[in-house]
């Protein structure tokens, strides 16, 4: 019955076929929506420009106001740090505990979302998360606390921050492929808060037991710090030795994360 | 005859298990463009595993599994398919208007915006964020973002829960509508009127296997019979007896009679009472071959 033969082959390849432009414009309205998301969810981003804010202003400027230039410059950098940690490790470790519960991550597998543009949106709305967080912090210690700065420094300070909430994204990630749902910001603040601590970014490490000096360097933020404090010139260590660390850092956590997510979505 | 550029998606001797539990047990399944197959059975049936294995969410343990003839992981071949699923929590403070835009995104011949909304009923809905929706309202968004892509082939996973009648009369339009476009539809669903209403084929699974295979009117003819009410004061034990009559029982005023031949039982009850009164037969639905058949199967697990 059916004498005319369409020839499915050539039809098929040209219908699922996507120009580059539209490939690109598929990674850009991912990236777009998920900052979007973010950025209109005060629960999220209250807690992650609140706390260093309020901390450097509390502890910095107004408690060690009288100290020097100096302290608030260190301190801009540790609450720098622990403010740079949280848009990565949340917005990556939450987000992902949830949306693997919610089913939204089954979901866009489901789609034909380009690869990647999943964890490339997320990292994207961390790094604008984590620009927010320093350029509030820069403008509280340029005018209130009185620091300052070179414009490369405030540009190295920024490029630390960007750059540097890469590793806690991954870190982030992990912590996301082993919890589900509503447990992943305990979970996340249990590894947030005490890291922070051990790593020097609330009591200098200098004022901290001998011990907890010696194991610092195993913690990622201890080297993020490191590279935050050479950026404004309180530092002149091993700048590679760090950046080396950090790459080393996420490039194991999100091995391990990737992993996690193939097996067991 | 179908030549093999008809088939859409195909299911070749598919086993899958979880652990220990065999979730699907040797499943054949084959799809043609643009026919509608709904995928009934209980919960725990399979059903949904077959889907997730057609979207290459994951591997099957043994046997083929095709969409468009290529490995449903390539993303060629989902650029060509429309998903709804059951459960997926899309992200509350994004507007329904930007959601369908990021979808569309992923397409490379997208319908336009304002097509999409109106196939699925939600152009006055585009403002608003989905968080604020009703669950209808957010199954109708879910729909329109399965079509925005102008698919080939259309996954439904249980689309209708939690919808109202008249929600639900509408998404069956433009199921319709779709389908006349070309596209091909796999439905599950609870709801057997809605298998009935708009599958071309049917197919019943039960614990990872699929039992029948065919038009409704197929599986409707695993039970051949027909019901028969009416309120009469004839004796139950008597009509129970006569010939073609598979069973009668007695519910208040009102009689029940099971028959294949309800003509012939029809012309010897009307006889036999002039006084018969509120007569109705019906032909056994969808839903007593579904029973009929799901039953069948647990009998004989049982007595395996």
């Amino acid at each position: 019955m059916n004498s005319v033969s369409i020839p499915a082959t050539p039809i098929a390849s040209s219908v699922s076929a996507m120009s580059t432009r539209r490939v690109i414009g598929a990674y850009l309205a991912e990236a777009r929506s998920e900052c979007l998301r973010y950025m209109r969810a005060p629960g999220f981003m209250l807690p992650i420009i609140l706390f260093p804010t309020m901390f450097y202003l509390l502890f910095g400027v107004i408690m060690n106001g009288s100290a020097g230039a100096d302290t608030l410059r260190y301190l801009l950098v540790s609450y720098g740090v622990f403010g740079v940690m949280s848009p990565g490790l949340f917005g990556f470790g939450v987000s992902l505990a949830l949306e693997r519960d919610g089913g939204l991550l089954t979901y866009k597998r489901a789609l034909p979302m380009p690869p990647g543009a999943y964890l490339l949106g997320k990292m994207l709305m961390a790094m604008v998360a984590a620009a927010v967080v320093i350029l509030l912090l820069l403008a509280i210690g340029l005018t209130l606390g009185h620091v300052t700065l070179s414009l490369p420094q405030v540009a190295l300070m920024l490029l630390t921050g960007i750059l540097g909430v890469l590793p806690f994204c991954a870190l982030g990630m992990l912590v996301g492929t082993f919890i589900k749902g509503q447990g992943a910001p305990g979970m996340l603040n249990l590894v947030y808060l005490p890291m922070s601590f051990l790593s020097g970014l609330w009591v200098p490490l200098g004022m901290l037991p001998k011990a907890v000096q010696q194991i610092a360097p195993v913690w990622p933020p201890y080297h993020l710090h490191q590279l935050g404090l050479a950026a404004l010139g309180l530092e002149h260590g091993s700048v590679m030795m760090h950046f080396a660390m950090l790459l080393g850092f996420a490039g194991v956590f999100l091995f391990i994360a990737a992993r996690r997510l193939r097996r067991y979505g | 005859m179908h030549t093999s550029s008809d088939v859409v998606a195909r299911l070749c001797g598919v086993v899958k298990r979880y652990g220990g539990v065999t979730a699907l047990d040797g499943v054949d399944l084959v799809l043609q463009r643009g026919e509608l197959l709904a995928v009934l059975g209980p919960n725990g049936a399979g059903k949904t595993t077959s889907i997730g294995l057609l979207l290459g969410l994951m591997r099957p343990d043994a046997g083929r599994v095709e969409l468009f003839g290529m490995d449903p992981q390539q993303i060629d071949a989902r650029r060509r398919i429309g998903v709804m699923l059951q459960s997926a929590m899309l992200p509350p403070t994004l507007r329904v208007g930007e959601l369908l835009r990021l979808v569309s995104s992923y397409y490379p011949h997208p319908r336009a915006l304002d097509e999409s909304a109106a196939l699925a009923g939600i152009a006055d809905l585009l403002q608003r964020p989905y968080g604020k929706l009703s669950g209808g309202q957010q199954r109708r968004v879910q729909f329109a973002l399965a079509l925005c892509g102008r698919p080939e082939l259309l996954f439904l996973d249980e689309p209708t829960v939690g919808m109202d009648i008249d929600a639900r009369r509408k998404l069956w339009n433009a199921m319709r509508t779709l389908v006349a476009e070309g596209c091909s539809v796999v439905l599950t669903t609870h709801y057997l009127e809605e298998a009935e209403a708009l599958a071309q084929r049917v197919v019943v699974m039960a614990k990872g296997r699929v039992l029948s295979e065919g038009s409704v009117d197929a599986l409707r003819a695993h039970v051949p019979l027909s019901r028969i009410r009416c309120v009469t004061d004839l004796d139950v034990a008597a009509v129970s007896a006569w010939p073609q009559v598979a069973s009668a029982e007695r519910e208040g005023a009102r009689l029940r009679i099971s028959t294949n031949e309800p003509e012939n039982v029809l012309r010897r009850l009307l006889d036999a009472d002039l006084a018969l009164s509120e007569l109705e037969v019906q032909r056994a639905g969808l839903a007593e071959a579904f029973t009929e058949l799901t039953r069948e199967e647990t009998a004989e697990q049982e007595a395996a």
